[in-house]
């Protein structure tokens, strides 16, 4: 017995128009899900470091817990279990971008927390002793500075929730992975298939690194 | 004589170390007060208590008519004390993603609300009243030491403060660029700004201040004319401490 296996290339090219109309859902569920988890993370990053207790601990509380359970889970959560608390159903595509949303926000959080506490209390205490309002000082002077240290982190959550997307084929959003499953039932060309597939989250994640990549570049001037 | 600045028995405290001991003093308008002490002594400490960046324990604290409650949460009376008071700091503290104009035209801008085109004229003004001018677009970190401290220095005049505090501002400056530095400050002392000024230059605090202030571990030990304090100190505190910095 000898097995041959000869890459099909034709079934790969030919798979290729049905793989592409995953990429639309893919990138609704993960850009759609990260801006709304950057809003997230900004404001639970600062509830994270304020000075009173009862504004910082609801903020640690939603952080630990969406960085400490699997999004795999999270997603399941919102897809099959809450439409029973509500009383109604979730379509995938919406209980997908909540998904990332919350888990990105989660992650961000933290990054809007180190960036922020990275910047010298000088910095601060210029900002007041000008006369400066606290919120002033914080939103024209502090975070200014540390949004372009927070650049590089934030495009590595971008690409780790890009790549969380895959995920969600299990509740049945016509994404990335989703489309390839669905060509591989009736082709069964797991090999080509899946190799594309591939490729296409490489082409998004590798466009993404160099937009920051250049931003980064042009944005840093002298911090 | 106007007060502007009037400290009566403050006391400060880190914790359980005592830094401020019934601190007595009294700023008039236009005195060049020159604050001098070891490391640690607390000098740095009391002039952060004048703007509210450090709070103080017990005492009373009033500032160009605004008193400053121990333990303040008093945003008025602090908003209103801000205004007035200028800071320059040992690290300089300049904006690093603003330009060097925008740093001065920023607190101007927002605080004052001061149209762009006075703010922007304020700013070239003072630019070349600090003689940097020409560095104007430029950001911070291609400056040099001497010439962010002369920004930092206009920055602070940009509000128009009645006060000056400048934080050991040669402190960390190469030697050659300290003289950039004091020349301004004593320009500024000879057109009448009233000034607090912690610093190790003795030179400089022998030439300009009105006043010489001598602290030892959080007390004030000698006060005087700096021809007095320098020349025929009264404390065996005071004689040692400038024993040892005028040495050599």
């Amino acid at each position: 017995m000898e097995f041959q296996f000869q890459f099909d290339w034709q079934a790969a090219i030919n798979s290729i128009p049905y793989l592409l109309k995953g990429i639309p859902y893919t990138l609704l569920i993960s850009f759609g899900g990260l801006a709304i988890g950057f809003i997230l993370g900004i404001f639970f990053g600062l509830l994270s470091i304020n000075k009173r207790w009862f504004l910082r601990w609801p903020a640690t509380a939603y952080i630990e817990i969406f960085r400490g359970t699997p999004i795999l889970v999270q997603v399941l959560f919102i897809f099959y279990g809450l439409p029973d608390l509500i009383g109604g159903p979730i379509d995938p595509l919406t209980a997908g971008i909540a998904a990332i949303a919350l888990n990105s926000g989660a992650y961000i959080s933290e990054v809007v927390r180190g960036g922020v506490q990275s910047i010298d209390k000088g910095q601060t205490e210029a900002g007041l002793s000008l006369g400066l309002s606290r919120s002033q000082t914080f939103w024209s002077i502090i975070w200014p500075q540390a949004f372009r240290r927070m650049i590089p982190p934030l495009g590595n959550q971008a690409i780790v929730s890009i790549k969380d997307t895959s995920l969600f084929s299990v509740i049945g959003v016509g994404e990335l992975v989703r489309q390839g499953q669905v060509y591989i039932a009736n082709t069964f060309t797991a090999f080509e298939v899946y190799f594309v597939v591939a490729l296409m989250y490489l082409a998004i994640t590798l466009s993404l690194s160099l937009v920051l990549r250049y931003i980064e570049r042009r944005g840093l001037v002298s911090v | 004589m106007t007060q502007i600045v009037q400290m009566r028995g403050m006391n400060k405290y880190f914790g359980t170390l005592h830094v401020l001991k019934e601190i007595d003093l009294t700023v008039e308008a236009g005195e060049v007060v020159v604050i001098i002490g070891a490391s640690g002594s607390g000098k740095s400490t009391l002039i952060r208590c004048v703007n509210g960046l450090e709070e103080f324990e017990s005492g009373k604290l009033v500032v160009d008519g605004n008193e400053l409650a121990p333990k303040s949460g008093n945003q008025k009376a602090l908003a209103k004390i801000r205004k007035e008071v200028g800071m320059v700091f040992q690290q300089f503290n300049l904006f690093p993603h603003l330009t060097v104009k925008k740093n001065i035209m920023l607190a101007p801008r927002k605080v004052k609300e001061a149209p762009e085109p006075i703010a922007s004229a304020t700013a070239d003004r003072l630019l070349n009243r600090v003689g940097i001018a020409s560095q104007a677009d430029k950001y911070p970190s291609h400056l040099s030491g001497g010439q962010q401290q002369r920004v930092a220095i206009a920055r602070a005049l940009a509000m128009e403060p009645k006060l000056m505090l400048f934080d050991e501002p040669t402190s960390a400056l190469d030697p050659e660029m300290i003289g950039e530095v004091l020349d301004v400050m004593r320009e500024l002392a000879k057109e009448g700004m009233t000034m607090m000024v912690v610093t190790h230059e003795m030179g400089f605090a022998r030439e300009v201040a009105d006043r010489v202030i001598y602290i030892h571990e959080g007390r004030i030990v000698e006060e005087g004319k700096p021809a007095d304090v320098f020349d025929n100190p009264q404390n065996e505190r005071t004689q040692a401490f400038l024993s040892r910095v005028l040495a050599h």
